[in-house]
């Protein structure tokens, strides 16, 4: 049973939360961290139920619904919803650890509680909805996405449903970010948009984002491509990534060759880009190549933003220029692979076909 | 499979404690807390020092919910009788909600000032744990996720492996989940005010809520192939699972159960079972108002007036959060192995809603079926059936 991408939602930030442009035109930042573009909320949730939302609720939200619209996808129509997220609404976490550390303990309301709980945004949506369907949530790293995508993958194949809304969202907070400065997680120095891949400094350009599809066994009018497949490894070594790479398509009937674009999820971070340039330099040298944490930043579900250009390019059979790594052409482009890592660890592969 | 829980550090001592009716619940002593008056705790007895030195990790590097994890992942391994992890498609699906907030809560304003606890930062992400479990285990190039679907995590993550086998994905699945007491989770359930200051009593009509739990649970899945390549002894049959949404309120079971009963129906409809093929039920049983209310409601709605002999054994251990699923998966196990229901400590006074009396005393009872209970915040709720031969 073939497994469709019929639609997508983004929000991030770039101005990605309307369907009908593709990065046309880029918003370039000096930093070492980016928040999202935000919608007009107003225009998608009614403002007394936002003002209760927290920041990840809000962003999934508008996210989800632009891709049920698109998809003209009825809300009873969905069979599950399964989210990835590294960090769930972390700042409801960490406000109430603070409000915990602050106040010895006392005078805690249960709000930020209830919303820390990893599963908030799946639950919130399910609620929504009314959807009393499979309900999952993958808390993984770099590679929380792609256990969402992986389990619906194997739902409509194997039948159990037959529309599946999937989504990555994560939120930027501050206490996260400090800390993370400190580790040398995030870059020391501000970084220009389009100087990020040359930047030459350790860590990356930390962000946030919302990025929902939906998933069906059969192709709507407005689908974007044909999921083939998605694997993840937890280690990989630099020296690996090559021959998995090969495996992973020789198991899908396809060599290096087949692949007309490849998505790199490069963001800059001296120390662990090498990964990237073992394919970027090698396999797929003569490829057309394309990278993106540039515009997205770097957070757990970034590979969700790679995963929307990746739909995005091979439906408009159009490669952006400012997510260009190479000059090669993709003329009527097929097959487009995605391969993300995060700090070396949590690799994914995933392969989509035109549709 | 193997297990770490108040009562008890293995399988053994958890079978050992269930037939003896022994409980883990006391005052709370490795956490200080300003409520450790007011709430009772199944706590696991090691400190953190002890788990450390008995797994070879340095003072003060990784999580409680890391140590309890590999404590009962080691278990599993050995009592799988696995050699090398890396020799069949093997993948490591964990659940926990609190992840290394134990750490986070303690050093949340230290980090700047005290660069010799900054490990600890990364170990906020609920799936550093998982992944320090793996590491730990050796498993290389391989599956290894996180599931967080708050009470139901540890359920969902067996439910998520036996699928992947089925699927053909894995040769094997190691799966289960991991969570450790913190202030995080006391004071969060304690402002829902839905924590006991006294024992548990699951299914009563005093009942006054929860005792929070810690613990760590893992089962080792195989493929019918691989069991029968290595000529394993197989301890017992995943054969049905269901997940539901209750889609009702974010923290709340709905009045009559509505997912639960989707849950329990979906996973006999996998298992291609009938309810009345189902000898036993290892309910979710919090014990607090909301949900042993909703849960026996739902089981009413699907047995009937046959439900069978049912119990909740989260007053032996406290409701361990994530790990519950996988617990109690081990208890099913135990309870087919054995032929014995465990025993719904601090029962006395049947709910005036329905008249349904869980098991009470340790009993003998031929099992060929065991139905799990999990459900969790954000409507969550999740069910699986255990089988002694495969269906």
């Amino acid at each position: 049973m073939p497994v469709y991408i019929n639609s997508i939602g983004s929000v991030s930030a770039q101005k990605t939360f309307d369907n009908s442009l593709f990065l046309e035109e880029i918003v370039r930042y000096n930093d070492t961290v980016l928040e999202i573009i935000a919608p007009n909320y107003k225009d998608y949730i009614p403002p007394a139920a936002a003002r209760r939302m927290a920041k990840g609720i809000k962003m999934s939200t508008v996210s989800a619904k632009t891709a049920m619209i698109e998809a003209g996808m009825e809300e009873d129509e969905i069979d599950a919803i399964i989210v990835g997220t590294g960090l769930g609404c972390i700042g409801d976490s960490e406000k109430f650890v603070s409000d915990i550390l602050d106040n010895d303990e006392q005078f805690l309301t249960p709000t930020r509680f209830i919303q820390s709980s990893h599963n908030t945004v799946a639950g919130q949506i399910a609620l929504g909805m009314g959807c009393k369907g499979h309900n999952f949530t993958y808390v993984h790293s770099a590679i929380s996405f792609e256990s969402a995508v992986m389990d619906a993958k194997m739902q409509l194949e194997n039948e159990e449903a037959k529309n599946i809304l999937v989504g990555g969202v994560d939120e930027l907070v501050d206490h996260h970010v400090n800390t993370h400065r400190l580790i040398g997680h995030i870059k020391q120095e501000p970084v220009e948009t389009m100087s990020v891949l040359t930047s030459g400094t350790k860590g990356a350009v930390f962000s946030e984002g919302a990025h929902f599809f939906t998933l069906s066994n059969e192709k709507r009018s407005s689908c974007y491509s044909e999921l083939l497949a998605v694997e993840t490894f937890n280690t990989l070594a630099e020296d690996q990534v090559a021959a998995k790479t090969k495996s992973f398509l020789s198991e899908n009937g396809m060599g290096p060759d087949a692949i007309d674009v490849i998505i790199l999820g490069y963001n800059g971070d001296v120390e662990f880009d090498g990964y990237y340039d073992t394919l970027a330099t090698a396999l797929f040298k003569d490829t057309a190549q394309v990278y993106y944490k540039h515009l997205s930043g770097e957070f757990d579900t970034a590979s969700g933003f790679g995963f929307w250009l990746g739909n995005k390019l091979l439906k408009q059979q159009r490669i952006p220029d400012a997510v260009r790594l190479n000059s090669v052409p993709a003329n009527s482009a097929q097959n487009a692979l995605i391969y993300n890592q995060y700090r070396g660890e949590n690799h994914s592969l995933t392969l989509l076909r035109k549709c | 499979m193997g297990i770490i829980s108040a009562i008890g550090n293995n399988v053994a001592e958890n079978y050992a404690s269930l037939i003896a009716g022994k409980r883990g619940i006391s005052r709370i002593s490795q956490i200080e807390t300003i409520h450790k008056d007011e709430i009772m705790v199944g706590e696991i007895t090691g400190t953190n020092a002890v788990l450390e030195k008995q797994l070879g990790f340095t003072e003060n590097e990784v999580s409680r919910t890391v140590l309890i994890g590999c404590i009962a992942a080691d278990e599993a391994i050995s009592n799988a009788g696995i050699l090398d992890i890396n020799n069949a498609r093997t993948g490591l699906i964990s659940g926990t909600t609190v992840g290394g907030m134990d750490k986070s809560e303690q050093y949340f304003y230290d980090y700047f000032d005290r660069p010799e606890v900054r490990q600890h930062i990364t170990g906020l992400h609920a799936g550093d744990s998982t992944k320090k479990i793996a590491t730990h285990l050796g498993l290389e190039e391989s599956f290894v996720t996180t599931i967080s679907t708050a009470c139901s995590s540890s359920a969902n993550a067996i439910m998520l492996g036996a699928r992947m086998i089925k699927s053909g994905k894995l040769d094997r699945a190691i799966v289960g989940g991991t969570d450790c007491l913190s202030k995080f989770t006391i004071n969060g359930f304690k402002t829902l005010l839905i924590l006991s200051d006294t024992y548990s009593a699951p299914f009563d009509e005093e009942r006054k809520g929860l005792n929070l739990g810690e613990a760590a649970a893992y089962l080792v899945l195989e493929s019918d192939a691989l069991v029968q390549k290595e000529n394993k002894k197989v301890l017992g049959y995943v054969t049905g699972y269901g997940n539901a949404n209750d889609a009702y309120h974010q923290t709340a079971s709905s009045e009559h159960g509505d997912g639960a009963l989707l849950a329990m129906e979906k996973a006999l409809k996998t298992a291609g079972m009938q309810a009345s093929d189902i000898d036993y039920v290892n309910a979710h049983g919090t014990a607090t108002p909301n949900n042993d209310l909703s849960e026996g409601r739902a089981l009413i709605r699907l047995f009937g007036e046959k439900v069978p002999e049912f119990s909740s054994t989260k007053a032996f251990t406290g409701h361990t959060l994530a790990a519950a699923g996988g617990v109690e998966a081990v208890y099913s196990v135990l309870a087919l192995q054995n032929d014995t229901i465990f025993p719904n400590l601090n029962y006395t006074t049947p709910m005036k809603e329905f008249a349904l009396d869980p098991i009470t005393e340790v009993t003998k009872k031929p099992l060929r079926n065991v139905l799990s209970n999990s459900f969790g915040f954000g409507g969550n709720c999740s069910t699986l059936i255990f089988s002694k031969d495969k269906s």
